[in-house]
């Protein structure tokens, strides 16, 4: 599997090129957020806004209004928590194209409750305009800003920076609303976002070869979310659907399914992974995730309990058998 | 050295030990604040005595119901009502702290083990479940509002114990820090006062260049604040104000600091000083026999 590092930083000056009405504004975490690169080739069009989040959503709002395009960096956690009445009345009322780029989702930070975005999902997809997305490897790290760009009124991307593995064809951006099918299978729907699918991949993989057989679903639009595909896959399941996210199981992924499958009338059980109504405290993304179920052997725990059934696959085959290679959703039988 | 230079110089020596153990850690910051912890924890603040040393325990769990909740104001003794509570603003500082409160005798050495650990509570950034954390802090802006609220309540109760805080100069750019200087003198909090670190750099630089704050006393005096603006390395002034009688408003004490403070070495980074991580072997070998240097010198 090919690693990728600062896929964004990279992007972000090719595409700022062509886009002389794109400003970046900073909160003082510019090469935390890979935003040093647009600042070193374009210092004109880098506003520096100092610790102060309130002020840089509503002024970028204001900005917005004059025809141009803001694009927030800092992390995800300090613009909707910090901010949000401003995101709420500066820009997403007035549905102004300001594109927020929040890193370091999740459990991805060591930094403890005071970085960690767990309910950002939750609170951006409750806004009215909002468009929500989640890139899930470096092919979307990549794509997410053209996406955000071309979407009308405000954007939120719960971004990736520094090393991201390359899990979909390059030549395959992500496409708003579009889910990507990594897999088929009657038994299970599942479905993932972010760093979560990673683990999805390998857990179904390595399920698969004990008989059990995954549809599995990338998800990066958070919203919108209009998917009756799925959920007739859900339907037509043998044993309903499982999601696994980076997030709180309250408003996010887990939710949003739920919501579409209650709306259809989809009888089937659904299981949420993901941080169990939680804050969670400063250590590494590894330990986290296992702390909190959020990895490939939550999942296997996941589908032993739905199916009754003990797969005994053990972890040491998990990480060397299962790591993804290169793969698309035109080629889902290469996973 | 006498007994605060002591004190001082083993915060920095602490922290470059837990720096170069991490390859990684908030080391300026115990450069530009070892004399106002130092001074803090050896003659301002008014702490519970400690029959001997805390250990710092585990993660634990996050405040919620039906749970005991695990507290670091512990380690400062609280709930006395003529003891001060601690408020440190900027949890970024939480190694800083760490080191002070073992140099202090209220935290035992063996806990710094678990610094940066998994699952340890002895966090890079601390939240209130870590040694000497009184309040969750750290979305920058927020201590010196709960660290009102505490005064607030202090005041009513007519207790004598003050609420002494801990800034960095960064966090004073935001709206809340204003929002809460101009409620503390409105609603005369004489009982809280706040050391500023004013070492003059953030994460993405010189503070100057990011956004300005100066002339920051001025600032604070046309809000109604007492403030005074002292050389940041000078324990005496420090330690001389943070004895003095309160006012009847909040007082700032504004300690402009050096952020290679102690540390030389570390000019070399200029001007980013936020974080160190060490890129290289030989610049890691470097620090190492820095830290070797100052070892000796005990």
């Amino acid at each position: 599997m090919e690693i990728l590092t600062k896929v964004h930083a990279k992007h972000l000056v090719d595409w700022g090129r062509r886009h002389p009405e794109a400003y970046v504004l900073s909160a003082d975490l510019t090469a935390s957020c890979e935003a040093d690169s647009f600042r070193d080739a374009y210092p004109d069009r880098f506003l520096s806004m100092g610790i102060a989040e309130q002020n840089m959503i509503a002024f970028a709002g204001g900005m917005a209004r004059q025809g141009f395009i803001p694009l927030i960096h800092t992390f995800a956690v300090f613009i909707y928590r910090r901010a949000l009445d401003q995101i709420a009345m500066s820009v997403a009322y007035p549905n102004l194209p300001v594109k927020m780029f929040g890193f370091l989702p999740g459990i991805l930070t060591p930094g403890g409750v005071t970085h960690q975005a767990i309910e950002d999902i939750a609170v951006m997809r409750a806004l009215p305009n909002m468009t929500v997305l989640e890139p899930g490897d470096a092919t979307e790290v990549e794509s997410a800003l053209d996406v955000a760009f071309e979407t009308p009124g405000p954007v939120y991307v719960r971004q990736l920076r520094g090393e991201v593995s390359r899990l979909f064809d390059k030549n395959e951006p992500l496409r708003l609303g579009k889910p990507r099918k990594l897999s088929s299978g009657e038994d299970i729907v599942l479905l993932t976002s972010g760093i979560c699918t990673e683990e999805g991949i390998r857990a179904a993989s390595a399920l698969l070869d004990k008989g059990v057989r995954i549809t599995h679903y990338h998800i990066s639009t958070l919203k919108p979310f209009r998917h009756p595909e799925i959920v007739e896959d859900i339907a037509n399941s043998r044993y309903g659907a499982i999601t696994l996210e980076n997030h709180s199981v309250v408003g996010g992924l887990g939710s949003a399914i739920a919501e579409l499958m209650a709306e259809a009338g989809a009888g089937k059980p659904l299981r949420r992974l993901g941080l169990q109504d939680t804050f969670a405290h400063g250590a590494s993304r590894r330990y986290l995730m296992r702390e909190y179920g959020l990895d490939a052997k939550a999942l296997i725990a996941a589908v032993e309990n739905v199916t009754g059934e003990r797969f005994a696959i053990d972890e040491a085959s998990l990480a060397e058998t299962y790591t993804p290679t290169l793969h698309s959703d035109a080629k889902p039988e290469a996973l | 050295m006498n007994h605060l230079e002591r004190v001082a110089f083993g915060i920095r020596r602490r922290a470059l030990a837990h720096t170069l153990s991490r390859n990684g850690g908030y080391l300026s910051q115990a450069c530009s604040s070892a004399e106002i912890f130092a001074a803090l924890y050896g003659r301002v603040l008014r702490l519970k005595k400690l029959d001997r040393p805390l250990a710092a325990g585990r993660f634990t769990g996050t405040p919620s119901h039906g749970r005991p909740t695990v507290t670091g104001a512990d380690f400062n003794g609280a709930g006395d009502p003529s003891c001060d509570n601690f408020i440190l603003s900027p949890a970024q500082y939480a190694l800083v702290l760490y080191a002070a409160l073992i140099e202090a005798g209220r935290m035992d050495e063996a806990s710094m083990e678990a610094y940066d650990i998994d699952g340890s509570s002895v966090e890079i950034i601390g939240a209130e479940h870590s040694p000497g954390m009184e309040v969750t802090t750290g979305s920058l802006g927020q201590g010196i509002s709960q660290a009102s609220g505490i005064a607030m309540a202090r005041k009513i109760r007519g207790e004598t114990g003050r609420v002494v805080l801990m800034m960095s100069d960064g966090e004073c750019q935001s709206g809340e820090f204003w929002e809460a200087v101009q409620a503390a003198c409105y609603h005369r909090l004489g009982n809280m006062i706040a050391y500023v670190d004013m070492n003059g750099y953030q994460c993405d630089g010189k503070m100057t260049s990011v956004m300005n704050l100066e002339p920051f006393d001025k600032r604070l005096k046309a809000f109604g604040a007492r403030v005074r603006r002292v050389d940041g390395h000078n324990l005496k002034r420090l330690t001389r104000l943070g004895r003095a009688p309160s006012a009847d408003v909040p007082t700032f004490i504004l300690c402009d600091t050096d952020p290679c403070r102690g540390m030389n070495i570390l000019t070399e980074r200029f001007p980013k000083f936020h974080y160190v991580r060490f890129t290289s072997p030989e610049e890691k070998a470097k620090y190492q026999k820095f830290y070797d240097t100052m070892s000796e010198v005990l």
